[in-house]
């Protein structure tokens, strides 16, 4: 006896389902790198004015920047990352924007 | 030269003939025609070259958005200088006054040009903390002197600014 809904399950057939990393969207996140001309309170006045951070943190922030060489200052979606990135930029920081691992 | 708050306005007074030269210069220090590294350094890329998509999209929409920011910013320094031409002395000190509502303008006037002149001389590191060299070796110490006299004005302006 052979109905196709048997052949059918002893045989399944399994598309392999694969996804390019941008369509999962994992998170990106907005890096600010140092830069041996910008000045220490400049970069914590931008990091307040950008991210809306509180003094300490600004610092924080900016002294990673400093001893590191970079700080990751946000994470998230796409879109709003390059919004922050581009803000960066208009004050002159280098920021890129790099997808999480 | 003197710099304080007075009033609605950050007044820079007793400016010598060189110091105002130097102010004088600000706009055309931004200038990054000729100069690669300058241009690459003010209009760094967004992500890393194998995010192709990211790179050629900033290129199109956000660069010039940018230069527009960029080129305000500097047009509101240049119409504020233009203080320093009214002297009939040629050799006389004057007084810049800068309205507290062009700060930004001028914070972003002055970073260009700091930028701009490290990225044609290749300062380096080092370079830029030695703030003791003479400014009168050569054109390459004119510059190190002019980054780190326009950083000063940035420092004085980000003081005043935290005060609000």
């Amino acid at each position: 006896m052979h109905s196709y809904f048997e052949s059918a399950v002893e045989n399944p057939v399994i598309e392999q389902e694969t996804r390019a990393a941008e369509e999962l969207d994992l998170p990106w996140q907005v890096v600010v790198h140092n830069d041996p001309v910008n000045l220490m309170s400049y970069v914590t006045m931008v990091f307040q004015r950008v991210f809306g951070l509180p003094r300490e943190k600004a610092e924080k922030h900016m002294l990673e920047v400093h001893q590191q060489g970079r700080s990751i200052l946000w994470s998230g979606m796409r879109e709003r990352a390059e919004l922050y990135v581009q803000q960066l930029h208009g004050y002159l920081l280098l920021a890129t924007l790099e997808r999480m691992n | 030269m003197e710099i304080r708050r007075q009033g609605d306005c950050l007044e820079i007074s007793e400016l010598d003939p060189f110091l105002a030269e130097l102010l004088r210069q600000i706009p055309e220090s931004t200038n990054t025609d000729g100069a690669e590294t300058a241009q690459q350094r003010l209009f760094s890329s967004p992500a890393a070259a194998s995010q192709k998509e990211i790179c050629a999209e900033w290129k199109l929409y956000v660069e010039p958005e940018l230069r527009r920011v960029f080129q305000t910013a500097t047009e509101t320094v240049t119409a504020d200088l233009q203080q320093l031409n009214g002297s009939t002395k040629p050799f006389a000190n004057c007084t810049l006054r800068i309205p507290a509502q062009n700060s930004d303008a001028w914070l972003n006037a002055l970073n260009q040009a700091r930028l701009v002149i490290a990225a044609k001389y290749n300062f380096s590191e080092a370079d830029l903390c030695d703030h003791y060299r003479s400014p009168i070796g050569s054109r390459r110490d004119l510059g190190l002197f002019q980054v780190n006299f326009y950083g000063f004005l940035q420092e004085f302006i980000l003081h005043e600014l935290e005060k609000e």
